[in-house]
């Protein structure tokens, strides 16, 4: 600058000093956050197939009724122990049609429209009890997190929930509290409640441990203070200025909260202490069908690969997710 | 690193305690009658006699006092006795017969002891998950490491692949496939873990070793999954730092430099993750012990569970418990031990 030669007027220095600072080329148009995750989210193959499978089933469980409405429960004794439609390829003379893609089981059940309806109640319970892992994680979290006096004892609560031994305490409480449940909301309605809530229950910690610790560190952040110092009140905080920044690991553990809350209710149905029979869920056809696994081992394989298929595509979501919501990851 | 130990020993005292309150918490709530397999026949009083003579008819936290001493007092002390009479490893000891005839933890189910139930279905969970989580850990290792090391190529994008469909296929449908395939269709493995069978040469070795392979590959394949994820992260976090390029300046070998010196302080998390996944392996083996038939103690929760034997079912879950609190010290310790950055106090 020192060097430059004197300008003639003011004006003209400032004119100078402007031009110095504009940028050379057109600007680039200006990116949200979410486009830049979506960016490096659409990187990871394995993630998006994951979220399109998930997204896929999601529909298909939910649709999948009004599209192949046959009824579920529906007993028909002269066409049982239908093949699916597959083993026409080989073997010309076996019991299959169109008339169902996935065979029947040994009351004449069609096993498509039974693996809809079990897809159904084993989604519904996965995203409920990840929902309510996910909203009790979040608030214990920020409540130890945000408020100090609390945290100690927060905290060690989590560490003794941590310390539980989830499997055995689950599978008691499913046992111990189905007769008086099933007895107030019927049986299907009962045992839905009771497996939602002790799989939500028992799933929180991890969410709880992870948004404490990062509210712990946001908390000291300049914005926190500036926003305290114009009075604003510590719910008001909370909801605008934390929540908001902790979403990708609450995002993050959502997903693996999904994968295990579907893989501990198939687990409870297979054991024989989740749903009644005539209400199957995926687990539980699979357990249904493990006995006669030998001729039928089609009726052991789809409800078990639909749901390997599902927590896989989970996995790879929370992969991607985690990948596209580091800030650190992102853009490289 | 001494007084952390004792610390955490104290500290897990009140912890355990307070877990055992919510487990008997949790059966004293729940509905339920020891008497309804009775027959019908038996009149109300006669039940009502029967109750209390369970224990039932007190108030619960005499119960809880009374289940407390028993574990924590009558049963060590049973124990003490078996060690110096019986056993081989400290059985030259003089006898101690310290107990003498208190009433023990008794299974509403069988009416004996449930320690000694618990002492025969021991080994035969422990061989299963012990074998299993250390084929698991012995796979997982040189697959992590190869994985990390070769970032990115074929072999990595393989494993992690692999890695990821072990992790998300759950016990209960890998086990009855392997049924299918294994015993069903190439008859190679018997589907039903036979644990009346007695090793003592080699044909009957050969029995046991064929029999084991399918409950112990299918918890293995858990185990795998989880722990070469772990490890190949922790060699990956490692294999860019500056000491790994000193190393190879100073001429070093790369077998030494990535199997010495990146190795050793990649198993630093991986030895934690090791330690903490031990109960849960456990718990797994309830859903690996009831497809293979092995009547581990896994098996015995769950039949304990239907017959409604609560004594056996707090004893069990509380023992879980202790595994999970157990493992989780000495996860923390050997954190302290290996890496000396860790100061805990």
């Amino acid at each position: 600058m020192t060097e430059q030669a004197t300008p003639a007027s003011p004006l003209e220095a400032d004119i100078e000093t402007i031009g110095a600072l504009m940028d050379k080329g057109p600007s680039k148009p200006p990116r949200s956050q979410w486009r830049d995750v979506w960016d490096q989210f659409r990187k990871h193959k394995g993630a998006v197939f994951g979220g399109g499978f998930l997204l896929l089933i999601t529909f298909a469980v939910v649709f999948g009724p009004y599209i192949w409405d046959v009824d579920p429960k529906a007993l028909d004794i002269r066409n049982k122990n239908w093949r699916p439609v597959y083993t026409l390829l080989w073997d010309g003379g076996a019991n299959a049609g169109w008339a169902h893609p996935f065979g029947t089981d040994q009351l004449g059940r069609d096993i498509l429209a039974q693996m809809i309806s079990g897809g159904r109640v084993s989604m519904a319970v996965g995203w409920l009890a990840m929902g309510l892992a996910l909203v009790i994680g979040t608030a214990v979290g920020v409540i130890a997190g945000y408020f100090k006096w609390l945290d100690f004892w927060l905290m060690r609560f989590t560490d003794l929930v941590l310390s539980l031994p989830i499997l055995p305490l689950v599978l008691l409480a499913v046992t111990l509290f189905r007769q008086p449940l099933n007895s107030r909301f019927g049986p299907e309605g009962g045992m839905f409640i009771l497996i939602v809530s002790v799989i939500g229950l028992t799933s929180w910690m991890q969410t709880a441990r992870i948004v404490r610790g990062d509210i712990l560190a946001l908390k000291e952040r300049e914005f926190i203070l500036a926003a305290r110092s114009i009075g604003t009140t510590s719910g008001k905080i909370i909801r605008r200025h934390l929540l908001p920044n902790v979403i990708s690991p609450i995002m993050v553990s959502a997903t693996l909260g999904l994968a295990t809350a579907i893989i501990t209710e198939s687990a409870l149905s297979f054991l024989g202490v989740g749903f009644p029979s005539d209400y199957p869920t995926w687990g539980k056809l699979l357990a249904d069908a493990v006995p006669r696994m030998q001729d039928f081992p089609e009726r052991v394989l789809l409800p078990g690969i639909a749901i390997s298929l599902t927590v896989l595509g989970v996995n790879y979501l929370g992969d991607g997710l985690r990948d596209a919501l580091d800030p650190r990851i992102r853009g490289r | 690193m001494l007084t952390f130990t004792i610390r955490r020993l104290l500290l897990s005292i009140p912890t355990l305690l307070l877990i055992s309150l919510v487990i008997f918490g949790l059966l004293q709530l729940a509905p339920g009658d020891p008497m309804a397999q009775v027959p019908l026949t038996v009149p109300p009083e006669v039940k009502q006699k029967m109750r209390e003579a369970l224990g039932l008819g007190q108030a619960w936290y005499v119960q809880y006092y009374k289940w407390l001493v028993q574990f924590f007092w009558i049963e060590p002390k049973v124990f003490v006795d078996y060690l110096t009479n019986s056993s081989t490893l400290l059985g030259w000891l003089p006898d101690t017969s310290l107990y003498n005839g208190e009433l023990r933890v008794i299974s509403w189910q069988t009416r004996s002891p449930v320690m000694d139930i618990v002492a025969q279905r021991m080994p035969q969970t422990l061989w299963v998950v012990g074998l299993s989580y250390i084929v698991g850990i012995v796979i997982a290792i040189p697959i992590g490491i190869y994985s990390a090391y070769r970032h990115y190529s074929v072999f990595d994008q393989a494993g992690t692949f692999i890695t990821m469909v072990g992790f998300s296929i759950p016990p209960f449908f890998t086990g009855p496939l392997l049924i299918v395939i294994f015993s069903v269709y190439l008859g190679w493995l018997p589907s039903i873990y036979d644990t009346t069978h007695v090793v003592n040469d080699w044909a009957s070795f050969k029995v046991q070793f064929f029999q084991m392979i399918m409950p112990v590959m299918v918890l293995a394949l858990q185990t795998t999954a989880q722990i070469s994820r772990y490890m190949r992260g922790a060699m990956l976090d490692n294999l860019n730092q500056d000491y790994v390029r000193t190393a190879r300046a100073k001429g070093l070998k790369e077998g030494v430099v990535v199997m010495v010196h990146v190795l050793r302080n990649s198993m630093i998390p991986v030895v934690t993750v090791i330690a903490l996944g031990m109960p849960a392996i456990f718990g797994g083996a309830i859903i690996t012990e009831n497809v293979f038939k092995v009547n581990g103690i896994g098996q015995l929760l769950l039949t304990a569970l239907f017959a409604n034997d609560l004594p056996m079912v707090m004893t069990l879950t509380f023992i879980f418990a202790i595994l999970i609190v157990l493992f989780n010290l000495i996860a923390d310790v050997l954190y302290g031990l290996l890496d000396p950055r860790i100061r805990y106090d």
